[in-house]
């Protein structure tokens, strides 16, 4: 993900290809155990199968976050150190948080959804729901305070305090079903803990997940190139401007000479 | 330090006390909420009474949000953060010096807000050393987050969107703590009320070390 200066070489690589068609091979094969090959569940009937994109999207996101946090740490510890400023940090941060924003939207709709079959309403005022949209609205902050059109290493300074800050509220969503007595049920797959699922519907989450990652992956190295692009343009269009001003002024000062 | 902190707030309220902006369009503007929510509630008093608690912290995080935005508003636009980068105070004496200030003014603003409620809403106080230590935590844990959040806004061309993006799901907690535990001294639930109010503490606490690691930070670039 270095920041070379051919467009081309950024936004397609052999590498990524490969990544892009594994996601792409993955879903097709996670939609086939998904919907076909794992069982029903006896309690939660067909509505188990939303557990397959819920769990890896909230699990993604809660990665995401975490490699947020960590591009953050390491951009301002190395900011003021690095020539460039450290700017592959700032931006892999963001790439993150977009994702990590994205896949909260996902993990919150398909919660509602498995939520109006199960419970028989969309929204409850429950600790786990209620952590999860806080930390949604949270992130769609950080991702408003790095739009700001300001120097980008003061907007990326002031980011990474926040992304560090923000923080905070994932292992509060993540434990908010041990810490408080809540209608969500537990973890389904936890560290440390033994699975709530177990046969074809464990084997297919597990997969879920990985297929999920595979995809936060591609989707995570496109950002990055795209971030990295758009500041190019901005560079560009800057030095394009410079020196169509300085044309002008060679242009205002060659006049005289010329009329004589 | 504490020396600082002091003339620091002192400065701020001082500022507040010659423009009269909290006492003279914060506090009528929160009143002016608290009869729209019984407009909004159609007037009806027993769910008045029931809500009285989450209301009142709805205005108070409405007031001051505006009463942040100020203070950090007065410090950028002059460029009074220049002024004080060059002289020998500490970093930190500011963070706390602008909680202060910001801390006292909220605390004005309830002393407006509380009377209002209770008569507007008919509501009785069931037990007033809650009722006081919850305003405090919650007053302490609005103020140390504004400053944080208010620099980080600070100086930027969208500050006035930008800072209750950042602020409110922050205080979410801080909404949600002090709703029960004033509902528990308002007698409306019984609950535990007195845990509500640690966690508002704890949330100071823990914003107050974070906003002293950070404000440094966030001050070289505001």
């Amino acid at each position: 993900m270095s920041g070379g200066t051919n467009s081309t070489e950024m936004t397609a690589t052999p590498a990524t290809r490969v990544l892009g068609v594994s996601a792409v091979a993955a879903t097709a094969l996670m939609i086939l155990l998904g919907l076909v090959i794992s069982p029903a569940d006896v309690v939660q009937g067909e509505a188990v199968r939303m557990l397959y994109l819920h769990v890896p999207s909230i699990w993604i996101a809660y990665g995401s976050f975490v490699l947020t946090s960590f591009s953050s740490l390491l951009f301002l510890a190395r900011s003021k150190r690095r020539p460039d400023g450290g700017r592959h940090y700032d931006r892999l941060a963001g790439s993150a948080a977009e994702i990590g924003v994205l896949f909260t939207a996902i993990t919150l709709i398909t919660g509602m959804l498995w939520g109006k079959v199960t419970w028989g309403t969309y929204w409850q005022w429950d600790a786990r729901l209620t952590t999860t949209v806080l930390l949604f609205v949270t992130y769609l902050g950080y991702l408003a305070l790095r739009r700001l059109p300001v120097d980008p290493m003061v907007r990326g300074r002031r980011a990474a305090v926040m992304a560090l800050i923000s923080f905070i509220n994932v292992p509060i969503v993540h434990y908010s079903v041990d810490w408080w007595r809540t209608l969500h049920q537990k973890a389904s797959l936890s560290v440390g803990r033994r699975p709530e699922i177990t046969g074809e519907m464990y084997w297919t989450l597990l997969y879920s997940v990985l297929t999920v990652t595979i995809i936060a992956a591609w989707l995570t190295v496109h950002r990055y190139r795209v971030i990295r692009l758009e500041e190019l343009r901005d560079e560009e269009t800057l030095e394009q401007l410079i020196s169509s001003r300085r044309n002008e002024e060679t242009a205002d000062t060659a006049e005289p000479g010329d009329t004589i | 330090m504490l020396a600082e902190v002091l003339l620091l707030a002192r400065k701020d309220l001082r500022i507040e006390w010659r423009a009269k902006v909290a006492l003279g369009q914060v506090a009528p503007l929160t009143l002016l909420i608290v009869v729209i929510f019984a407009f909004a509630l159609d007037a009806n008093a027993p769910l008045l009474e029931l809500g009285a608690g989450g209301l009142y912290w709805v205005a108070i995080l409405y007031g001051g949000t505006l009463l942040t935005q100020r203070s950090f508003e007065l410090e950028t636009e002059d460029g009074n953060f220049d002024g004080f980068r060059m002289s020998s105070m500490k970093v930190h004496s500011l963070f706390l010096g602008k909680a202060l200030a910001l801390f006292v003014q909220i605390c004005l603003l309830e002393i407006v807000l509380g009377p209002a409620i209770l008569l507007f809403y008919d509501v009785q106080v069931a037990n007033w050393a809650l009722l006081v230590t919850a305003g405090v935590a919650g007053t302490m844990a609005f103020s140390v987050c504004g400053v944080l959040w208010g620099v980080m806004a600070a100086g930027l061309r969208v500050r006035t969107t930008l800072l209750p993006l950042l602020l409110v799901p922050v205080l979410a907690p801080v909404l949600l703590a002090g709703s029960r535990a004033f509902e528990t001294a308002l007698g409306v639930r019984a609950d535990a009320g007195w845990s509500w109010t640690s966690l508002m503490f704890v949330i100071s606490a823990v914003h107050t070390v974070v906003g002293l690691g950070a404000f440094g930070f966030l001050l070289e670039e505001s």
